[in-house]
């Protein structure tokens, strides 16, 4: 093999590095020929077959009421769906809609409240001392049960799932938060005061990026949570989004509908984490940058 | 290339002695330590691991207290009797032993840093002094990096450059080159070295390694195992500016040998001691 043609190849702008729309191309470029994406299509497929000859292949007692593979995707892209929803369904979209508008709302409380709240417990003792117990205290108790408080204290159907939601999902965010105060290091404390921070800078300046790493895997986490906690909230209580969609079709007995309900919903969530993982990879170029010089 | 004479940076350490008492028993750190230190000389602090010589630097630096003494600053007590703790300030700039390079800020912004917070100059004149200083260092390239995408090498160097920004009186070092091979060691005492002959910057150095201590020191001062006296000082008269030439000179072995000589004792009483480092 000719040693030129390969270098070549590999970096066709090396005097410059790629930055913004072409530094994504690059990796996607890359990425492509990893063994990543074809692992993944493979597991997907494989998951798939499984799926079908257990159900439609060898029809297997455990799954003879739940409708196979080859139903669901048809009913799903059929413009004329025997249970009257699919992706050319206004109420189908309605319902991902509805659950997502729930999950920005609560999601954008309890960032905007955990974060600082937990910036604050891990920078104050003094304020970590009065509010840690009262945290600790609240947050094993299972979203569930919170529900029936939920339903007294507010009215209507939207506020109490977006309360439920928020509080998981607050929880996750704010102790995560101040985990990451903790881990950084003392030493860029002692940096900062050497090179004469005012407690002001110290926070916006050590105390935030520092907890930056912890901050991110916190919001991946909550994002899950807050699913988790508003479809439950849903199934109790709802008029729409995925969680009622799966409750509603099942005591409709339209299972095709539930099961496209469960993988929509299994979509969207992932596709919600992976939104966090870009926008704290956006904020956090020191990182993705040292990390990627170790080969990850 | 020499600058001109150091008139700043002398430091009275007197009588000082730090006692712990992490689980109720008092482990005595410090014990009864004086050192008076020249502006503009380099003093190097060598013992053995745990022996406290952190704890004298963390007390110059103001991380931590002293139980009795004092540590006087150019004529002004830091602290003593009345003030146990010291106040930090940019006077006394620390280069840590792991770094502390702020890892969310590229070089040039660490750099002008100090500068910014202390409302001495504005952002844009403190970036530009930054690039300045960091192309003096050989950084000039590396500025927009950030701090885990260079060397080990080159980001304790610029560590030093966001220290020197601050034209401190004194720079405190502890073990600053202490995970490094060899090669990258001996660049990076020339490099000090060559800071130092153009500052003439008050240097507190804490080290275990020998040859590191004469070849950049004037002073080598050897500690005894917990709790830290002074045991042993070395008086190194080699000329400045110095370089790597000076680690085969005759004179250079000579000096070797006899700091040698009163740490090995000190090393094997700690090992038996096995006591661990306090922070």
């Amino acid at each position: 093999m000719n040693p030129n043609k390969a270098t070549k190849t590999e970096s066709p702008s090396s005097l410059e590095p790629p930055t913004g729309f072409w530094l994504f191309l690059y990796r996607a470029n890359k990425g492509v020929r990893t063994s990543t994406p074809y692992l993944m299509f493979f597991g997907i497929a494989l998951w798939l077959v499984t799926y079908y000859l257990f159900n439609e292949g060898w029809k297997l007692p455990l799954f003879n009421k739940i409708p196979g593979p080859v139903e669901v995707i048809t009913e799903w892209i059929s413009r004329d769906p025997i249970f009257g929803m699919s992706l050319f369904t206004e109420a189908y979209h309605t319902n991902i809609y509805v659950s997502c508008q729930r999950i920005l709302i609560a999601f954008s409380i309890a960032t905007s409240v955990g974060v600082p709240l937990g910036l604050f417990m891990g920078w104050s003792k003094t304020f970590r001392d009065y509010t840690f117990p009262i945290l600790e205290t609240l947050r094993p108790i299972p979203i569930l049960a919170w529900v029936p408080l939920a339903i007294i204290m507010f009215s209507g159907f939207e506020t109490p799932i977006i309360f439920l939601a928020t509080l998981a999902s607050l929880f996750v965010t704010t102790l995560n938060t101040l985990l990451g105060v903790d881990s950084i290091d003392e030493s860029y404390f002692r940096a900062a005061g050497c090179l004469g921070s005012k407690p002001r800078h110290v926070f916006w300046h050590v105390v935030l990026p520092g907890a930056m790493p912890f901050i991110f895997t916190g919001l991946q986490i909550s994002v899950g949570v807050a699913w988790f906690s508003l479809v439950a909230a849903e199934m109790i209580s709802g008029d729409f989004g995925l969680g009622y969609m799966i409750m509603d079709s099942y005591m409709q007995n339209k299972y095709v509908t539930m099961v496209m309900a469960m993988i929509t919903l299994g979509f969207v969530g992932w596709l919600t984490s992976a939104m966090v993982r870009f926008a704290g990879d956006r904020m956090m170029q020191w990182r993705v940058r040292a990390l990627a010089l170790e080969g990850r | 290339m020499q600058a001109a004479t150091a008139t700043k940076g002398a430091i009275s350490i007197r009588n000082v002695t730090k006692i712990y008492d992490p689980e109720g028993v008092n482990v005595m750190a410090v014990d009864d330590c004086s050192l008076e230190i020249a502006p503009g000389e380099v003093c190097m602090i060598v013992g053995p691991s745990g022996c406290g010589k952190t704890t004298l630097l963390n007390a110059i630096a103001g991380f931590h207290s002293i139980t009795s003494g004092e540590i006087y600053l150019d004529g002004e007590m830091l602290c003593g009797p009345d003030k146990p703790i010291a106040d930090q300030g940019a006077d006394r700039m620390v280069v840590f032993q792991n770094g502390a390079l702020f890892p969310w800020k590229t070089l040039l912004e660490n750099v002008a840093y100090g500068p910014i917070v202390q409302g001495i100059m504005g952002k844009k004149e403190a970036r530009d002094k930054a690039q300045d200083i960091l192309a003096e260092a050989g950084l000039a390239d590396f500025s927009m990096k950030f701090p885990g995408e260079v060397s080990s090498g080159m980001s304790r160097r610029a560590e030093i450059v966001r220290a020197l920004i601050n034209d401190p009186k004194v720079l405190l070092l502890d073990e600053p080159y202490r995970a490094m091979d060899a090669l990258t060691k001996s660049i990076m005492h020339e490099s000090l070295l060559e800071v130092y002959d153009r500052t003439k910057v008050t240097i507190f150095f804490i080290t275990h390694d020998l040859e590191e201590a004469i070849f950049l020191g004037d002073r080598v001062v050897v500690m005894t195992t917990r709790p830290a006296k002074t045991k042993k000082i070395v008086n190194v008269a080699i000329k400045r500016p110095r370089d790597y030439t000076v680690l085969s000179s005759e004179e250079f072995r000579l000096l070797v040998a006899e700091a040698k000589g009163a740490v090995h004792e000190e090393a094997i009483k700690a090992f038996e001691a096995g006591e661990r480092e306090l922070a």
